[in-house]
């Protein structure tokens, strides 16, 4: 196992009573490359700004390589956070946004053990800057103003100015929302090349469930400030632990039902063969099956019957929505059937997935908070606008 | 149907008249060689030459240009620091001391006055039963001049920070630069524009105000407003149309400098979008 390197205990914030995070407990290793994922409001922001030290944690503990850091503020913790809008400083060209954390004096304890303030020397400034500037393809581009940098140019500046410092961890705060799809995709590419290159742990912050996929090592599928589910990009996908994981992480058929005993499950009012065990007797459970395991036969040798509904082309699969009684299951499939006709529905046992029914909702963390935005109306413009119509008839 | 623009420009030309002529007919006269009210005769500068060996005229004038610019310093700190202050409070005590500050703004000037020189000669009495020389004057005028340009810093300053990335200031932390570092290096630079445009006007402003020094001062200070309505008491001297001049011409070198940076910063921003 890899070294411990951040570990979140029982960690808890609440913002004017409102609990945004519940009793939290994580471990981030070593050069892991983690991805807190969730809806919006789910508290996965509020988790990478603790570890950032932009937020301290009403209750619990944050402890980094051991040591405890709650109150050790921001400019004194050895992680970088790439933020969401960038927050690149507009008065300063493309070289000094990534030089300014190296220009800034550090203390350092000398062998006498005497503090001293360090200057990191213009030589090895500029070789640094230069470096990470080539490390995120910018090379070339250091005398550029930063307004006249594309979003996606922006986004690399604001990279390279946090792994010029050489965090042990990097904080990436949805980094890609604001690009389009084409360089998004790009974009997570260059960045788990980075992380592989640099060496250094990454704490991803996303909502995009195929984002954290395709780059993460651990996945921590987060909603309504609890962890859901903690693992591999496979297991998570494979193998959720509730119907919000199963939901949230790709698509879902998630149908109540009964487990009698082991292997024996009741939904879509009929009994199926399953590969679950250990609930209780007659419990109340949520099946989820993913629709490309569902198949489409003929009427007659299918386990459910239905109409189907609608068809849609997908690319490489059809998507396809059957009205089984009063449930509507979604199947990916490579064939298309054809709307009204009526088809069977095969199930085997593997891919039948029974969950525990959980309490999504524990009280107290329903309540999310929204960000204290101040609405700037278009009084003047609008005003403006009518003013010149007028003048003009 | 096409509306009449006839109206229209009427108004705007009676507008620009009632605005404008007084001014005008100032300067017009400042230069005439008559001591005439109401006939030109001729141009001089005399009027001007006279006013700059007029030691009462020059020493006012000099004390109201000290006072300006120090209490234009002076309240652009304070109301900088105060603007970030209430930028990163929570919204209903920021809401609240806003309005607060807004009072002095819309306050009428006289009991702005009135009610500094009653506290000015509450504090100066008070300090003189222990003993101290204290009277109404420079300093009284410096701690009223200060008082009213807050406001009109903060009202300056305050839309450039809300304009800023919240992020900004907690990635300059994060590079790890310390609170007042980033202060200085990244929210500084960005507000400066309001900060220079909110020094500027709590200069012209402190140039410009009349009644607030006359209730706050002592004999020892008088400033060039002050001068001015002196002068006049007496008998209207073209010496004032002069003096008047100047002034007119200062604020409005000013306030154009003022407009100019709005312009370039709007510009710097568009091009930014």
């Amino acid at each position: 196992m890899k070294k411990e390197l951040i570990r979140l205990v029982d960690c808890t914030m609440a913002f004017d009573g409102e609990i945004v995070l519940n009793a939290i407990n994580l471990t981030i290793h070593d050069k892991e490359f983690l991805t807190l994922l969730g809806p919006s409001g789910c508290g996965k922001t509020t988790t990478l700004r603790i570890i950032g030290g932009f937020e301290t944690p009403t209750a619990g503990s944050v402890l980094f390589d051991g040591v405890r850091i709650n109150d050790v503020p921001p400019h004194k913790r050895r992680v970088n956070t790439v933020f969401q809008k960038y927050a690149l400083f507009p008065h300063l060209n493309v070289f000094e946004n990534v030089a300014f954390g190296l220009r800034v004096p550090q203390t350092l304890k000398g062998d006498d053990g005497r503090k001293r303030r360090v200057k990191v020397s213009e030589g090895e400034i500029e070789e640094r800057v230069q470096a990470a500037l080539e490390l995120v393809g910018l090379k070339g581009y250091h005398r550029r103003r930063v307004h006249q940098l594309s979003g996606g140019q922006q986004q690399r500046v604001a990279i390279a100015r946090a792994i010029v410092k050489r965090p042990q961890v990097l904080l990436l705060d949805e980094p890609l929302g604001a690009l389009d799809l084409k360089l998004r995709k790009e974009m997570q590419h260059e960045l788990k090349e980075i992380q592989q290159q640099v060496g250094i742990t990454f704490v991803y912050v996303t909502h995009d469930q195929e984002e954290a996929l395709t780059m993460s090592d651990t996945v921590v599928v987060m909603n309504h400030g609890n962890i859901q589910q903690i693992g591999t990009p496979v297991d998570i996908y494979n193998e959720p632990t509730n119907a919000f994981v199963a939901d949230f992480i790709g698509e879902s058929n998630i149908i109540q039902g009964v487990m009698h005993r082991d292997y024996d499950v009741t939904f879509a009012g009929r009994r199926f063969l399953c590969v679950d065990t250990g609930f209780d007797p007659e419990q109340p459970v949520d099946v989820v099956i993913r629709p490309e395991d569902v198949r489409i036969t003929a009427p007659e040798d299918g386990q459910l019957r239905g109409t189907v509904n609608s068809v849609t082309f997908k690319g490489v699969f059809y998507e396809t929505f059957v009205n089984v009684g009063d449930l509507e299951w979604m199947v990916h499939s490579t064939a298309a059937p054809t709307v009204g006709d009526e088809v069977g529905l095969c199930l085997t046992p593997e891919d039948i997935h029974v969950m525990d029914r959980p309490d999504l909702f524990p009280k107290g963390a329903e309540a999310l908070t929204i960000e204290d935005v101040d609405p700037e109306p278009e009084f003047e413009d609008k005003y403006a606008d009518e003013e010149a119509e007028e003048t003009e008839t | 149907m096409k509306r009449s623009r006839v109206p229209g420009r009427i108004l705007q030309i009676l507008v620009a008249v009632f605005l404008y002529a007084p001014i005008l007919v100032l300067i017009v006269f400042s230069f005439n060689s008559d001591r005439s009210r109401v006939n030109f005769k001729g141009f001089t500068l005399d009027w001007y030459r006279k006013l700059f060996e007029n030691d009462q005229v020059l020493s006012a004038l000099s004390l109201t240009l000290i006072l300006a610019f120090l209490s234009a310093l002076i309240a652009t700190v304070i109301g900088t620091v105060s603007a970030i202050g209430f930028y990163n409070m929570k919204k209903r005590p920021r809401k609240l001391l806003l309005g607060l500050n807004n009072i002095p703004v819309v306050n009428p000037d006289i009991i702005t006055g009135v009610s500094l020189m009653l506290v000015f000669v509450l504090c100066v009495n008070f300090l003189n039963t222990l003993g101290a020389g204290f009277s109404l004057g420079f300093g009284t005028l410096l701690i009223a001049h200060v008082t009213f340009n807050i406001p009109f810093v903060i009202l300056s300053v305050l839309p450039k920070l809300r304009q800023l990335n919240k992020n900004t200031y907690e990635a300059a932390l994060d590079l790890g630069a310390s609170p007042i570092r980033a202060y200085r290096k990244v929210i500084l630079p960005e507000i400066l524009p309001g900060v220079v445009s909110g020094a500027i006007i709590a200069f012209t402003m402190s140039i410009d105000d009349f009644l607030i020094s006359y209730f706050t001062t002592g004999p020892s200070a008088q400033t060039l407003p002050m001068r001015i309505y002196a002068m006049t008491r007496k008998r209207i001297s073209p010496e004032i149309n002069a003096l008047s001049t100047l002034m007119f011409v200062t604020v409005l070198a000013l306030l154009i400098i003022i407009n100019i940076l709005q312009t370039r910063d709007q510009k710097r921003k568009e091009r930014r979008l």
